[in-house]
């Protein structure tokens, strides 16, 4: 039963960070390689927040969450905006970049030393005794919530919102979404805005539950192959993935080899990538395929 | 192929000059300089600047393999580290099972490279661009996790030692004669690559790169040059890491990182796409890179204090420069290059802003 629930957090903990994947790619077909660092970027600015608002957990989050969307724009403005023409392989190249720059910012400014902001926000994490004995913490409950509530939001939203269907326009079809009137950048840096949030919550409740250090990077990278095994442009495909990556991932490490941890996503990936490349609920046509 | 600029009056006049490796008597003799300054070096500098020209050879030659795939044949590879892994483990696991010496151990991981390369060549069949990035990408994880595994089920959970080995009756314990050793292993590989791409495999692999339907309706088999490809570079890429793990006398996983993987795309990104040239820049800049950053952190005030987390330094400054080169210099440290050449040969004359070979 421990097992169930283990599997059914990771694969929680990977659906909400495989979407800030889907959502960049979906609209701006850039595969952003440095999610994970922002997802780490994200956890350290509520480290941050935690030390000026001590004894309000609610403030310190949301003042964290409001930061990382300014980062997502930043990003976008300074760095992805000005990839626009280049090769795709220039934009991915260049999030790499990103990816290792924010790891150097992220310990010249926080240290390298494990930091706990549940402790600074003096929040408990207490187990939750659930069914025939299984436990989960409150946090990675709060997580699996969380995950649900996203999703059903960015669904919401894409259906519904009107930003929502300028953003699938765009990633349809940019220049016809351009001639009626869309603003391009806007959309864009609207999709790296929220792919950031996300990533940032979903950062912060990890480090909540288990402690932050630089190595979250790991995490965030193990979430892109859900992502692409779901179909990198579904949202119900990174859901799938998750679910299918985190099984494999829980059960092969408890019945064959604890070291399989870090590679199990990918050889999902590899296996995924040779039977239908464009993934579970991908669009096979928009894969540049030979 | 990117055009060297010459002065005027030049002219090639059959196939013979235009394939020549070393073309006008001013390009001979830098050549020659350059060959002598090499050569002499070793006898002038420290210990530590051999070691910085050791890694740097090293580097060099795992750049121009990457470059031969990349800037050449168009296939992008997310991978390297895992085959400079595959080449430094066989190197390190034959050592301890067998005590197999320099040059079996050598080829051996030339052939397990060649063989990985079509393992990460046959992804590329099917998948382009990003897809295959991410396939290679896979796939290092995969290597470095065997041999992360192989380090632990055999006990050996710091790393492989292995014995400096010993060319003829010489063991190479020497700084100098290591300099000797990768020179010649840097020169070879720059040799065979500058005759690949002038060959007909060369060509096949840029025509593969600039249209694969146009190549494919030339008449071009692009599934044997693509897994060509993969194959020679990789098998490059497996010698590289051997030679690495014999100058290290030391192979860990812990050495083959995705940042090194990174670190030899932007070798390539910063010397320049598609250029052999560029490779050798790339490889030496990169490699000397922490080096800078290094002597900059104690030379300017302040910034001393960061000296105790110089590898995060290292990153920031890496990932930014990275960027620096994407976004304003695509053509890289070549580009930069070429255009003091042109800037030279024109003078007193300017050339007309924005035009790029």
């Amino acid at each position: 039963m421990q097992l169930a629930v283990n599997i059914v957090v990771l694969a929680a903990i990977y659906a909400l960070i495989a979407c800030g994947y889907v959502l960049v790619y979906r609209v701006s077909r850039v595969l952003n390689l440095a999610h994970g660092e922002l997802m780490m970027l994200g956890a350290y600015l509520l480290v941050a927040t935690a030390s000026l608002f001590s004894g309000h957990p609610l403030i310190a989050g949301a003042a964290a969450l409001a930061l990382s969307l300014l980062v997502g724009v930043l990003v976008y403005v300074l760095l992805m905006q000005r990839m626009t023409g280049e090769m795709v392989l220039a934009a991915v190249l260049a999030t790499v970049a990103l990816g290792i720059l924010l790891r150097g910012v992220v310990v010249l400014v926080w240290s390298a030393q494990q930091q706990y902001p549940a402790q600074r926000l003096a929040v408990a994490n207490p187990p939750i005794e659930l069914f025939a004995g299984a436990r989960i913490s409150t946090f990675a409950a709060v997580l699996v919530v969380t995950t649900g509530v996203v999703y059903a939001a960015l669904f919401a939203f894409l259906r519904f919102g009107r930003w929502g269907v300028r953003m699938r326009a765009a990633g349809q079809n940019p220049l016809l979404a351009a001639q009626r009137g869309i603003n391009l950048h806007a959309v864009y840096a609207l999709a790296w805005s929220l792919s950031t949030l996300i990533g940032s919550l979903a950062g912060m409740l990890i480090a909540l539950d288990s402690g932050l250090t630089s190595t979250m990077v790991t995490i965030g990278l193990k979430a892109f192959p859900a992502a692409l095994v779901g179909g990198l442009d579904s949202f119900a495909g990174a859901l799938a993935g998750a679910a299918i990556v985190a099984t494999a991932e829980v059960l092969l490490i408890h019945y064959v080899d604890p070291l399989l941890a870090d590679v199990v996503p990918f050889l999902v990936l590899i296996a995924m990538l040779v039977v239908r490349p464009w993934g579970l609920f991908g669009t096979p046509e928009e894969l540049d395929r030979v | 192929m990117s055009r060297v600029p010459r002065a005027s009056g030049y002219f090639r006049i059959d196939y013979r000059q235009d394939f020549a490796l070393v073309q006008t008597a001013r390009e001979r003799i830098a050549l020659a300089v350059f060959a002598a300054a090499l050569l002499v070096f070793p006898f002038l500098a420290s210990p530590f600047g051999l070691d910085l020209a050791c890694q740097v050879f090293l580097a060099c030659i795992g750049a121009l393999s990457l470059m031969l795939l990349t800037g050449y044949a168009g296939q992008i590879s997310l991978g390297h580290a895992g085959l400079l892994a595959a080449g430094a483990f066989t190197a390190g696991i034959l050592f301890r099972e067998t005590g197999a010496p320099f040059w079996i151990t050598l080829p051996s991981a030339a052939f397990v490279g060649a063989l990985l390369g079509v393992v990460f060549g046959l992804p590329s069949l099917r998948l382009r661009g990003l897809y295959l990035a991410v396939s290679t990408l896979a796939l290092h994880f995969v290597v470095v996790y065997l041999g992360g595994e192989y380090e632990t089920k055999r006990g050996f959970s710091t790393g492989i030692v292995i014995d400096p080995p010993s060319l003829g009756p010489v063991a190479l314990t020497d700084g100098r004669a290591w300099y000797f050793v990768l020179l010649a292993a840097a020169a070879a590989t720059l040799l065979v690559c500058l005759n690949l791409a002038r060959s007909r495999t060369g060509r096949a692999w840029q025509a593969i790169r600039a249209h694969e339907t146009v190549a494919e309706a030339l008449g071009i088999s692009i599934a044997g040059y693509k897994l060509l490809a993969f194959v020679i570079s990789s098998a490059i890429t497996a010698v590289a890491g051997a030679l690495f793990a014999y100058y290290r006398g030391f192979v860990s996983v812990e050495a083959f990182s995705l940042f090194l993987t990174i670190q030899y795309v932007a070798m390539v990104i910063i010397g320049g796409m598609g250029s052999w040239l560029g490779a050798l820049l790339g490889a030496a800049f990169v490699t000397l890179f922490p080096y800078w950053i290094e002597a900059a952190l104690f030379a300017l005030p302040g910034a001393r204090r960061y000296a105790g987390e110089l590898f995060a330094v290292n990153f920031s400054a890496f990932g930014l420069v990275m960027i620096l080169f994407l976004m304003f210099e695509p053509l890289g440290l070549t580009g930069i290059w070429r255009r003091i050449q042109n800037y030279v040969l024109l003078w007193p004359f300017r050339q007309r802003h924005g035009s790029r070979q």
